[in-house]
Parts: structure tokens; sequence; C-alpha cells
């Protein structure tokens, strides 16, 4: 058997062997860590998808061991493939890092900071996004396009306020349910997403728009403004499902389930996509058999309240009654799971 | 008076129908490319033409051909790329409504270099009348056999259809052509893969511009060498140029490269100076998209030599003191016209047809659109110019086709170059509002500012 090729990249000074045909971004992805360039329209669940929101940019300042010429603008790099030799920057240049605070700017310009009351917050890419690269005012003075929201089906709520037009649900629609019926009309800054004229989303795989949507402009009519995530807890469960592969994140709230999703990796993306009776329909716990809590980032807001070790902050440490209070909390925690 | 190539018989009746065209020595090279000729000959001739893409880009063309990659058992396509839509620029559409049968002859020599059995022309959706004539003129050549089966006897088969665009923009860069050609929405695709390796339905394609295309014809018939004579150092052939603005007399030229620009300008030959007796302000020498560049920057290079039609001689400095030849589509603007009112309307093109793909593009030209239309109406603030300047360095370079560019430099040459009349537009917003715009803010409209 013929030895595996596997081509060397170098990403802020950090090596890795990938196999060919590795894109940039995914061989960030294995190295880990705050290397890994954001990605708002990427999913590498979706074919052709990525390119788009130009959040992923990043400079190669060594093109291959063969062609060590750097490349002479910024590239996509969950488009770009990794040559041997290469060499990136990401977060060490300040040329990426200003593309990247010019995106989040342009981003913004049409979606509202309205996370205080948006559903996606806590969920939110483009939330993280702009905490890590956003500015803390905005040079933009005009108006805003706004819209009306539309139902589209019984079950989904498209916000077209706060689309930043990745098109991921486009490539859901078109990807993996059985027949389209939305899309993207218009363009430039006029572009939005619609269904055919009066159209709905119904079928087996349409509640996967909501899953793969960084923002907050597709959402669960069944869960819409139930909690916050941060109130919630997630825990992994699965079932027979006919349908589809019925591995799902149920998010309790006290004894009951009130939301069900798909479970998504540490990027944020579905490690498979569900069918809709598994999503809409099944949220008795007796539907299910639980697996373990979701692992989730202590980085993410969906953490608090979450306590697996106990672990308490720098404040309280020299408190004891604060401490004793912790101690009550994890124990209450530990007793949900 | 200047050799012409392309536009020789412009002026004969009836040239546009085949008869004519034929009677003028037309299909020559067909004649002799497929029954002298291999196709590697063909491209040969190409390369040794030193002939640059007419659309924009300048790539040379033989260079553009030999990267087609040629699987077993896959088609290949030629595409001309006849959608046209650059403001200022016309003259494609004038060499497919005046002589058809040019670009034609051209397919049909491209095609057999590349190997393409089938070829469309994509051309935009609003010019009904140059697709009308388009296919009757095919309609004439394949009565006459130079179309379909077995042309001229060679054993060649060639069919061309003619394809209405959707009338956007975007759909004249190869890969939304490619996208729209297919039916689907004229959204660029991410390169790579390039059009040579998967380009229409994935097969290896050529994308080139009609007067590219059309230049193919006496590079057969006179020779890659001969044509190389015309023009000066890698600027080779002639080109079309349609010139538009404030001249005394606009239209489509054909020039030998290497014109000085002075001469194309003020010569009775060419565009006979400024209209109105008025003096020249900035020239747009590409088409929308390129640089404006102010009198004394357009009249000479920043060595102080003449300013010539060649790719290298616009381009001379760069984007600070150079501009590009782009498409041919040569603006004048005499000392009346407003600057900033011009790149406003530059940007709200781009802003319109921008296909939204991208973030930088779909929200920064409509935010550049914005900042202009606030200058140009009076209520401006000295900040803004730093804030557009700013917008379009953030959308230059970040795009996933060069839309984006194409709506930054404008506003980036314009500040470059005409700052003072911006900082007047913002400090005189009354006289602005009333357009009056004259010369009274210039201490000398034609000493531009150049950092």
């Amino acid at each position: 058997m013929a030895e595996e090729v596997k081509l060397k990249v170098t990403i802020d000074g950090i090596s890795v062997e990938v196999a060919p045909g590795t894109t940039i971004l995914n061989a960030a992805r294995q190295i880990g860590g705050d290397i890994v360039p954001p990605a708002m329209c990427y999913y590498s669940k979706l074919e052709g998808s990525g390119g788009k929101c130009r959040t992923c940019l990043v400079k190669v300042s060594k093109g291959s061991e063969k062609d060590p010429r750097p490349m002479p603008k910024l590239v996509a790099s969950c488009r770009t493939t990794v040559m041997d030799g290469m060499e990136v920057e990401n977060i060490t240049s300040p040329d990426v890092v200003d593309a990247r605070k010019a995106v989040v700017e342009m981003l913004l310009i049409n979606h509202p900071l309205d996370c205080p009351v948006c559903d996606q917050a806590g969920e939110c890419k483009l939330q993280d996004l702009g905490f890590e690269h956003g500015s803390a005012q905005t040079r933009y003075e005009f108006e805003r396009r706004t819209f009306e929201r539309i139902d589209i089906g019984d079950k989904i709520q498209l916000h077209m306020n706060r689309c930043i037009l990745c098109y991921r649900c486009v490539f859901v629609a078109d990807q993996i349910t059985d027949k389209r019926t939305h899309g993207i009309i218009g363009r430039g800054d006029h572009a939005e997403i619609s269904t055919y004229i009066q159209n709905v989303v119904e079928n087996d795989f349409s509640g996967n728009v909501i899953d793969v949507c960084p923002v907050g402009a597709l959402t669960d009519k069944t869960f819409r403004f139930k909690n916050r995530v941060w109130f919630t807890k997630p825990v992994d469960a699965h079932r027979d499902c006919p349908t589809c592969s019925g591995k799902v994140t149920l998010w309790y709230k006290g004894k009951d389930a009130i939301r069900v999703t798909a479970r998504k990796d540490e990027f944020g993306e579905v490690e498979e996509f569900i069918c809709n009776t598994c999503r809409f329909d099944k949220k008795e716990t007796s539907d299910w058999k639980l697996e373990e809590p979701t692992p989730i980032s202590d980085q993410s807001v969906i953490s608090s309240n979450h306590y697996t070790h106990f672990n308490p902050p720098a404040v309280i440490e020299n408190n004891p009654v604060l401490q004793e209070q912790n101690l009550e909390q994890l124990a209450r925690t530990e007793k949900l799971k | 008076m200047a050799r012409k190539l392309l536009l020789t018989h412009i002026d004969v009746p009836g040239i546009h129908t085949f008869e004519v065209y034929r009677q003028k020595g037309g299909y020559r090279a067909v004649e002799k490319a497929l029954k002298t000729m291999s196709p590697d000959d063909v491209v040969e001739e190409v390369k040794k033409s030193g002939l640059r893409g007419r659309g924009g880009a300048g790539f040379p063309t033989g260079m553009k051909w030999s990267f087609l990659a040629k699987p077993e058992g896959v088609p290949r396509y030629l595409v001309c790329n006849g959608d046209e839509s650059e403001p200022g620029t016309f003259k494609d559409r004038f060499l497919m409504t005046h002589i058809p049968h040019a670009l034609l002859e051209g397919m049909i020599v491209s095609s057999y270099a590349l190997g393409a059995k089938t070829s469309y022309i994509y051309v935009r959706g609003e010019m009904m009348p140059q697709i009308r004539i388009l296919e009757k003129a095919i309609e004439e050549a394949k009565v006459a056999g130079f179309l379909g089966k077995n042309i001229l006897g060679t054993g060649y088969d060639l069919e061309i259809y003619v394809q209405p665009g959707g009338g956007a923009y975007i759909c004249g860069e190869e890969t939304a052509l490619l996208e729209s050609l297919e039916g689907k929405r004229g959204n660029p695709r991410i390169k790579p893969p390039f059009p040579a390796i998967a380009g229409l339905y994935g097969c290896p394609t050529v994308v080139n511009n009609v007067e590219s295309i059309a230049a193919t014809v006496p590079i057969i018939n006179d020779g890659g060498e001969e044509y190389a004579k015309i023009g000066i150092e890698r600027s080779t052939g002639t080109k079309l140029i349609s010139a538009g603005g404030n001249l005394v007399r606009p239209g489509v030229y054909e020039i030998e490269l290497g014109l000085p620009v002075e001469e194309f300008i003020y010569s009775d030959e060419y565009c006979g100076g400024i209209a109105n007796g008025k003096r020249l302000k900035a020239v747009v020498a590409g088409g929308s998209s390129v640089p404006i560049l102010p009198t004394n920057l357009i009249l000479k290079t920043i060595n102080g030599n003449n300013r010539l039609m060649t790719y290298e001689s616009l381009a001379d400095g760069g984007f600070q003191t150079g501009t590009s030849m782009g498409s041919g589509g040569f603006i004048a603007f005499d000392e009346d016209q407003c600057i900033v009112r011009n790149t406003w309307n530059f940007t709200r093109f781009y802003h319109h047809e921008s296909c939204g793909q991208c973030s930088p593009c779909r929200e920064g030209t409509g935010w550049m659109e914005k900042v202009l239309h606030k200058i140009e109406m009076g209520h401006g603030d000295l900040s803004d110019i730093e804030l557009l300047w700013d917008i379009q360095r953030r959308i230059e370079g970040n795009t996933i086709c060069p839309l984006g560019d194409a709506a930054a430099w404008p506003v980036a040459a314009a500040i470059r170059h005409f700052r003072d009349e911006f900082e007047w537009h913002i400090n005189h917003p009354q006289d602005a509002l009333t357009h009056n715009f004259g010369l009274a803010h210039y201490a000398d409209p034609l000493t531009p500012i150049v950092s």
C-alpha cells in the first residue's frame, strides 16, 4: 500500500501535516485554538459552501516550497487548499485582523445588535465575531433595511433583518431536502432569502435550515422566546427514527425538553442532519434514550449554570459564605443531570 | 491615416450581410485555418501575435488558450463574452451590430483552435437588436457552409448559439457568465478551479471578449508576426476605443496601440478635442472601473513622457499616477464636470450591480454610494472623505470577484486626485446643491493633488 501523501502547512507558526485537498481552514481546525479562522458561511457538511462572507480571510505569506511567493491578496481560507510548505498568517497578521474587522463592520450594517431579544443570543457566531473583532461604535449613519417577519411554514420563522446572506439555508434546501422551495431573490444589498411566492418550507428535513443559520434570521417557532439558551441544559439523546439518525440534543428547562436540535461539533456545525419529526414533534423525555450532558465549551455562554466541577471564580475564592453557596449550586446542578 | 484591421470595411454598405462581407474578403481566415493549419498552428499564431484580451484584464489570449485542459472524451467550449456592460464602453456592441460576421469568423477560427464543437455568444439581454443580428448572421453562415456539420468539407463540425443574458453587469465576469449560461443565478464562482479546467457544465472552457475573438481573423489572415509589428512593446495590434463624454466627436475608433493619448483626444482623425471649446479636466481611460486621471497625468506620465494608448503606458505609476486600458471605454470630462457627482454616479451603478454574494461588496458599495450622495447633496462632513477612503480600502482585494475592486478604484482615484473638489463640496453646500461647481473653487483645475 502506497504511503499516504501529507502536506505540511504552517499557520501562525504552528505546523501541521494534512491530506492533499485540505483547505487552510480545515488545516487550522486540526490544530485548533485561537488560530482557527472564523467562518460564517462555510459549513463543512454543505457542499460548495464558503467563500462568501469573507470572515475567514487569511494571508498566505509563502505559497509553497516549490513557489514560495506570497499570494498577492488575502484569500478565503475555507476555499483555498493548502500546498506543501505553505505558510499562513491568521491572527498574527495585522492585515488579516484589519480585514476581519472590516467584514464585521460591513456585516453589522444590516444586522441589528438586538441580542437582548434575539433568539440566537448565546449561539450566534456573529455575536462572537463582533465581540472579538468589532468596534465599539459603528460609522454607518444611514437607515438600515427592515423587513416584516415571515412564517415560512408553521414551524420556521424568517426575520430578514438579521440575515447576513450566508447562503447556508439555501444550500440545505438544495442538498438535503427533496424539493427546492426557497432561495435568494434580488441582488446586492437588496438580496433577501425568500420562499417562492407565498410558498412554505415543508419537507422532512426543512428544520435544518434553522440549525445552519449562524445568526437569528431563521428560528424555531416551537422554541422562540420560550427561554434564553443559557438557562437551558443540553443533553445528548437518541431514538430509533425511520427517517434520520435520530441523534439529537435535547435542551431542558427543568424537567421539560423545550427544544430539539441536531448535535453540533465544536465549530457549531451539525454532525448529522435530523428530520422534522425528531425536531418538532418529539419533545417528551419518554421519546428518547438519554446519553449524557452535551459537552459545551466553557468559553460559551451556554456553559453558564452547567457546573461540572467545583471551580469558584477568583472573587469568591476567599469568601467562605460564597464558597458554600457555590457548592450548593454545584450540588443542585449535579442532581439535575 | 492609421491602419485598421477590424473596421476596415465599416463604411461599406451592407457589410453586416454575409454576401458583402464575403465579397470584401471575409471568411478567408476560416478557409485558411481549417484547410491549411492544425489547431495547434492557430494557437501558435495567436501566441506570436501578442494579442491581449480586449475585455479589460489584458491577459495574453494565446497563453489563455494554451491553459485549456484537453481530457479525452470531454467536450470543450468557447464562450464569447458579449455582455459588455461597463459604463462608457460600447465598442463590442458596435462590432456586433455593424460587422457581425467578423465576430462569427473569429468564433469559427477560435473554436477550431480550441477543439470546441459547440460555442456560445453570450450577449447582454437588453441588446435584442444585436442578438437578432447575430442570429441572422449565424443562419447566413450556416447556409453558406461555414457553420454546422463538416464545414467546407474539412470534417470539422461547429454549432454557435447566441444566448441572451439576464441583464446584470456581474454576468460579464467570466464565471458569473458561465453560471448564467447554465441557467443559474449569475453569481461569480470562486476560483480555482479556473474555467480552462472546469468551466461551462464543468468542462474546459475559454471565455473571450468579442473584440479579442474578432482580432483572431486578421491574425490568421496576415500571420501572428505581422500583427505583432503593429503597436509597441507588449501592446500589439489595434484596439477599439469607445470614446464618450465631452468630446467633439465621440464614437468608436480603431487605433493602433501606442497612439499618444493627447493625439487621440485632440487630433481631427479621432475625437477632435473637447466640445464647446472647454478645457479637459479629467479622463477615465478604460471604462468606469478604472482610475480617473486629471489632465496632466492622462497626457503625460509622472516622468514627463507622453502617455500612450498602451497597456503599459496607461498603467505607468500604478494606482498613484496611472490608470488602465480596461475595456476601452474612454470618457473625457471637461472643466465644468463635477467629479463628486460623477463618482457618485459610478458608485451608484456598482451598488446596483453587486451580486450580493460577499459581504464587503454587498454592503460596502451601498455604503459608499450613500456617503457620496450625502456629500453631493451638500450634507457632507470632512471626515466623510476619510470614511470613503477607508471603505474603498476595505472592499478592494477582499471580494470574490473583481466587481469589488471595480467599485473601489474610481472612489480611491477621485479622492486621490480631486480631494480638493470633495472638500469644496463639503465646505460650500449651497453651491453644490445648485450645481455651481465651475472653476470658482479651483486655484488651478489642471493641477492635481497627488500624494
